[in-house]
């Protein structure tokens, strides 16, 4: 039982831009090389342990969903590999490939897009269930009430339309879709952002519930750090497609030891707080995952930030028992 | 408070289906309700024709020559009175306009399914592959739109001759590229919605995803712009036919009956010409008029 629930292993996803017809020719012609491809998520590592939560934070723009999609299958990644239950899912075919697909389920952030607005939604959660016959018939009916119970949908809804719903609705709705096929692990692009705060409360405890009740693994993509403080057992923290650091969510919020994480937990109002906290916002912004900067990534906006950090990559190394941090300033000591 | 009423009645809005929606637009424009009542009756009128009309225009032998080029309102040697007047052939024309209406809806809405069926396929397999079955389909779709319609067709009927299916295959293979580019555009931007990265997501099959999500959510569009090609599908079969590469002379369609009459427009013989006409242009106009407002209440641009 030594085997790893879920890895993911020096995965990268990029994205390269279809050249035009103009540029096409000039590269053939040899003048120059291919387009740069957008780097979205740059060789990361990371592992859950089952029935773990891990959170994983980062800026708009910094690959959070890209790292989600190339988790649950919808994206190849363009290297690495994905190890589901000790084995790389490229390597799946057929049915152990539709039981990697359907155990690694998805929630996805906009509950408006996420469901096909021309199904009803008894059709919608039980979709996958008919289409590869993974109920007998007459229990799909069945299997979709009890999900859409277990979400707490009244099922008089089961043959509306999605629109007819208000986000909170329709969210419950995405996660019986979900957990129609019985999932053991589920990934949730910030599931919660779309919603009124008021209702995140809600779906975040529907997401206790469920995983206390079904045993279920999160990976819980988010930048709402309060929210990922409160759910996660470890917490991620990603910054132009790489993981910058990550521990457990106890330790990584009480002592960060990256320069971003530090900023980004500096930057979680308090309620409680009265002293005034010396403040600083991180300056700039996220730069272009086209053409990231050499070395450090984060280095244009560190304020540590030494000659080294412009020119070698940290690398993500381990600093505590349960924590890696990707940063010269932890890292110089055994390098050198 | 006022901002509550405000917001109930958007809710209402767009609780009500949006068929309703589109109904009570139709129905509040006097032009567009009207052109649905003229519509409905002219297609009643089409499938009862056989029934209603005095005589079988297409059965020779019930025609009788000596009743040639009669005035509207004469009565006939076989007794019948013949209220828009006969052809050179004897036909009431009553009843040929009648029969006319038939095969020129028949082509019409036939080729414009076929059309659309084939257009729809092209633009969503497009759209899905993308890459190599994109580009060459998409090829071929500018290939085809960059004749005028009228010339294609007219080079195809020369070659395998004259009939109604091959009008309606003529006006399908003319007419399929518009759908196509259309649909094309809509599945591609379906295709990016989360809801067909869950279908993904479940590993359902490529065919189903297509068939169950990108088609259904991409069709509207087309379907609207479909229900105005039926009037051009009309009008192409008509021209076409006036041309004498249409439909067969023993089952003439409105443009076939106007190409008749025209050689005695000038002889004052008017009303074996005009009458066919205004037929024509009653049912296109009806089309084009009520098309356009669908395409408004869907909000869908033109092609």
């Amino acid at each position: 039982m030594s085997e790893t629930f879920f890895e993911l292993r020096d995965v990268s996803r990029y994205f390269r831009s279809k050249p035009s017809l103009t540029q096409r020719i000039v590269t053939a012609l040899g003048r120059t090389g291919p387009p740069p491809a957008l780097r979205a998520v740059d060789d990361v590592t990371l592992r859950i342990r089952a029935g773990e939560v891990v959170g994983l934070v980062g800026e708009s723009g910094c690959g959070k969903s890209t790292l989600a999609r190339v988790a649950t299958g919808i994206l190849p990644p363009s290297a690495g590999e994905v190890f589901y239950k000790g084995r790389p899912v490229t390597e799946l075919t057929g049915k152990d490939r539709l039981n990697y697909l359907l155990k690694v389920q998805m929630v996805f952030q906009d509950p408006y897009a996420s469901l096909n607005p021309r199904m009803k939604v008894g059709q919608l959660v039980g979709e996958a269930l008919r289409v590869h016959k993974l109920v007998p018939k007459n229990e799909v009916g069945e299997r979709t009430r009890g999900v859409l119970k277990e979400v707490g949908l009244d099922l008089g809804y089961m043959d509306r339309y999605p629109h007819q719903f208000s986000g909170g609705q329709r969210q419950r709705i995405g996660i019986a879709r979900a957990l129609a096929v019985e999932p053991d692990f589920l990934v949730c692009d910030e599931p919660v952002s779309a919603l009124d705060v008021s209702i995140q409360a809600q779906v975040i405890n529907l997401f206790m519930d469920v995983r206390e009740r079904r045993g279920l693994t999160y990976l819980f993509v988010s930048h709402d750090l309060g929210v990922v403080r409160h759910i996660s057992d470890r917490v991620a923290i990603m910054y132009l497609g790489r993981i910058v650091e990550i521990g457990t969510a106890a330790e990584l919020f009480a002592k960060p030891a990256h320069p971003y994480s530090q900023a980004l937990i500096r930057a979680i109002p308090s309620a409680v707080t009265r002293r005034r906290r010396a403040f600083t916002p991180l300056k700039g912004e996220l730069p272009s995952a086209l053409s990231p900067p050499p070395g450090c990534a984060f280095h244009p906006r560190c304020e540590h930030a030494m000659p080294i950090c412009r020119e070698v990559r940290p690398p993500l190394v381990q600093i505590s028992p349960d924590r890696s941090a990707a940063c010269h300033l932890h890292s110089t000591s055994e390098s050198v | 408070m006022t901002a509550d009423i405000e917001t109930f009645a958007k809710t209402a809005e767009a609780n009500t289906p949006l068929r309703m929606q589109v109904l009570r637009n139709i129905r509040n424009r006097p032009t567009a309700s009207g052109a649905a009542i003229a519509i409905a009756i002219l297609v009643l009128l089409a499938l009862l024709a056989p029934v209603i009309t005095p005589q079988n225009p297409y059965d020779l032998a019930s025609l009788s020559v000596m009743d040639n080029r009669l005035a509207p309102g004469e009565t006939g040697m076989t007794g019948i009175t013949y209220w828009l007047g006969t052809d050179a052939q004897g036909r009431d024309m009553l009843s040929a306009i009648l029969y006319g209406l038939r095969t020129s809806l028949l082509v019409g809405l036939t080729a414009t399914a076929g059309a659309l069926a084939i257009g729809s396929v092209a633009g969503l397999l497009a759209a899905h592959f993308g890459g190599a079955v994109d580009a060459l389909l998409m090829r071929i779709v500018d290939f085809m739109l960059g004749f005028p319609s009228i010339l294609v067709a007219l080079i195809l009927l020369s070659s395998i001759g004259r009939g109604v299916d091959k009008v309606v295959v003529a006006i399908m293979l003319v007419q399929w590229a518009q759908y196509a580019r259309l649909m094309r555009a809509a599945a591609l931007v379906e295709r990016r919605k989360e809801y067909i990265e869950a279908a993904l997501n479940f590993g359902l099959p490529t065919r189903h995803i297509l068939l169950f999500h990108l088609l259904p959510n991409s069709i509207g569009s087309v379907l609207v712009v479909a229900s105005i090609s039926v009037a051009s599908a009309i009008t192409l079969e008509a021209t076409l036919s006036f041309l004498g590469v249409g439909v067969p002379v023993t089952q003439p369609s409105l443009g076939l009956l106007i190409a008749n009459g025209f050689e005695f427009l000038l002889s004052g013989q008017y009303w074996i010409a005009v009458f066919p006409g205004i037929a024509l242009v009653l049912l296109v106009m009806s089309l084009n008029l009520l098309g356009d407002r669908l395409r408004r209440s869907f909000n869908v641009r033109g092609p």
